[in-house]
């Protein structure tokens, strides 16, 4: 078990070293680091001393342990557009993104799992077929589309749900949370149910044909074979055995929520990073788009690597000692 | 799975008519591919809506009943006019008109033709791209395959509209004014550069198989070049799996350029793809026009809907081992 964690700390560390690789040549060789601190008007002399001081005559291998270094810190230098620092940028908009991503999970999981088991045990109904039929148009629809339709008929024609914003707001120290307020939830409805659509009809029809798969196996045959109840058989032994696949995708699945959530964030303009990072990409603000690539590139890599230990506590299986090991 | 009925078509009658409607019918009826297209209900819509689809894309200037971007002929006296069904609405504008005056079913068709454009010149690029490096991944082995591989890991464990995204941006960092067709290249170069990396895996693992047959054996024994054997022998041989893949990824390029486009870094308001469109049209969907911003979203999930079945059609039909 040790062993497989490093491993994977070692690969972990293998991916986030290419992505600061692929965020330092953005800013080497894309944005011109000179003129983002000085601007466009400064004389030759002011841009040879504003190159030493930031180290660009220095062998290029300095000047990317710079760079890892910095970005360790969190510290990605200004932004092209807005003029301030990256990090407190970025912190500015964390909170937002990460409580839309995590409501939208928490909705994918708690929704999708259940849908799922149901649609498997009463496979060949009306009511599961009708399941699988949305769950269909929930995997093709474009988020942004489902986002709109969304707004069309709970913001404008019903009235329910605003769409805009995401209304009140507590402080707690650097921390901004709706999920004190009243108004705060009401906001988060639309854009956490867009998105939460696409995961949810994924796990849902993932754990479908996982449990479809489990439930012929010869040990579900001899549950039932020993008398045991329904209940026992379909969430003791089957819904067990589905979830190490589950979890993989789901895992996968709650990473690319934080990316979607660049979609979902435009259409009901969340004031998240997504949305940060959208503006970046139009006016081709590199130092915020190198940051936030680090960011996502870490977040993916410490969620899979939770998926990972995650296996250990569900699969008792691997955490025997394999026989050639001794 | 497409069982052959006998007596489903009558065998005498064909002799009697010679090559007629009916002989041709048969000529399909015999064909694997033929035949399972005709007997699944399916796939004969989903290709008909696409084939409708691409033909109004195709021949939007002939089709579409205005010309959207001629300047002289729009009015805006017939902005935001809402469908024909509408007390309101015109006959002449079937489907209503957008904020300044142009005719949705028209926008909707010139409109396609520039996602359809997009989606199959990212789709053909990512092709050529990913079949190469699979190719050599596969064939070389060693250092190159395995650097190859790893890159496509790193590529696959990140979403693809992210990186398409990045890509964008950094198309856009490099060439602050582009316009017109330089535009249009950094979306079809960062749509393909997510897409190559399906293709390159697939060809890969088609290509450790066939590479110790006995017929590359036999070219390697008398003298061809690697590259040689990579192009004339190998490569028919794996490109099956390809042509499914790559009507799928139609589909998910499509998609994608929506999407970008949506965001405000794909294809530019002057040549609207259906993205745009959305786009524009999602800001008067509070003042209760929806037409403007719904049906250019029916039509794209309309296209992405039809090319997925046909799809997914096609790689069961393909699959030896479902017949």
């Amino acid at each position: 078990m040790l062993a497989f964690i490093i491993r994977r700390l070692a690969q972990a560390v293998i991916v986030m070293f290419c992505v600061a690789l692929v965020a330092f040549m953005l800013f080497q060789y894309v944005g011109d680091p000179v003129s983002q601190v000085l601007g466009q008007d400064a004389t030759a002399e002011q841009i040879r001393e504003a190159r030493d001081a930031l180290g660009l005559n220095n062998s290029i291998f300095v000047q990317f342990w710079h760079f890892l270094s910095n970005a360790a810190q969190g510290e990605f230098g200004f932004s092209l557009r807005q003029g301030s620092k990256v990090s407190t940028l970025i912190a500015e908009r964390f909170p937002a993104t990460l409580e839309l991503a995590l409501s939208a999970a928490v909705l994918a999981l708690s929704l999708g799992i259940p849908m799922g088991v149901y649609a498997a045990l009463k496979r060949g109904s009306f009511s599961s077929q009708v399941l699988m039929t949305v769950s269909l148009l929930g995997v093709s629809l474009p988020t942004f589309l489902i986002g709109i339709v969304l707004i069309l008929i709970f913001a404008v024609n019903l009235n329910w749900f605003p769409s805009f914003g995401r209304g009140e707001v507590t402080r707690l120290g650097w921390w901004t949370t709706g999920f004190l307020t009243a108004k705060g939830w009401h906001h988060l409805v639309l854009p956490a149910t867009t998105l939460a659509i696409f995961q949810l009809t994924l796990i849902m029809r993932l754990v479908r044909a996982e449990m479809l798969e489990v439930l012929r196996t010869d040990y579900i045959k001899f549950a039932r074979a020993r008398g045991l109840t329904n209940r026992a058989v379909h969430f003791g032994h089957a819904l067990k055995n589905t979830l190490v696949p589950v979890m993989t995708i789901s895992g996968l699945q709650i990473g690319g929520l934080i990316a979607f959530a660049i979609i979902t964030e435009t259409v009901f303009q969340w004031p998240g990073m997504g949305l940060l990072f959208i503006q970046a990409v139009s006016f081709a603000d590199i130092p915020v788009m190198a940051a936030y690539l680090c960011l996502i590139a870490l977040i993916f890599v410490i969620i899979n690597l939770i998926v990972d230990l995650l296996y250990f506590a569900v699969d008792p299986r691997l955490r025997v000692e394999k026989p050639g090991g001794h | 799975m497409f069982a052959r009925g006998n007596a489903a078509y009558p065998k005498d009658s064909i002799q009697l008519t010679g090559f007629t409607v009916k002989s041709l019918y048969k000529k399909i009826y015999d064909s694997d591919v033929g035949y399972s297209f005709i007997t699944s209900p399916t796939a004969i819509l989903a290709a008909v809506i696409a084939f409708v689809c691409i033909f109004c894309a195709l021949f939007a200037p002939w089709v579409a009943p205005h010309n959207p971007f001629d300047l002289a002929s729009l009015e805006l006296g017939n902005a935001r006019l809402p469908p024909a069904w509408y007390p309101e609405g015109s006959g002449r504008f079937p489907l209503g008109t957008d904020d300044q005056g142009r005719d949705i079913l028209s926008t909707l068709m010139y409109g396609a033709r520039i996602s359809l454009v997009v989606g199959l010149a990212s789709v053909c690029l990512s092709v050529i791209f990913g079949v190469s490096m699979g190719l050599l991944a596969g064939f070389l082995g060693g250092w190159v395959d395995s650097l190859l591989m790893r890159m496509c890991d790193v590529m696959l464990s990140f979403p693809a509209i992210l990186i398409a995204l990045l890509i964008a941006g950094v198309g856009r960092a490099l060439f602050p004014n582009a316009h017109g067709a330089l535009a249009f290249g950094v979306l079809i170069v960062s749509i393909s550069l997510v897409g190559w990396v399906q293709y390159a895996r697939t060809v890969r693992g088609s290509t450790l198989v066939e590479r110790n047959k006995e017929y590359v054996q036999a070219a390697r024994v008398t003298g061809v070049a690697p590259l040689r054997i990579m192009r004339r022998h190998v490569l028919p041989n794996v490109l099956g799996p390809v042509l499914v893949l790559s009507t799928i990824q139609v589909a998910t390029a499509i998609i994608t350029e929506a999407t970008l486009s949506f965001l405000g870094v794909g294809a530019p308001p002057t040549s609207p793809s259906l993205g745009t469109l959305i786009r524009i049209g999602n800001d008067y969907l509070f003042s209760g026009e929806w037409w403007i911003t719904i049906f250019p979203g029916a039509m794209l999930v309309l296209i992405a809907l039809s090319v997925n079945l046909l799809g997914d059609w096609l790689r069961d039909a393909l699959n030896p081992r479902l017949r």
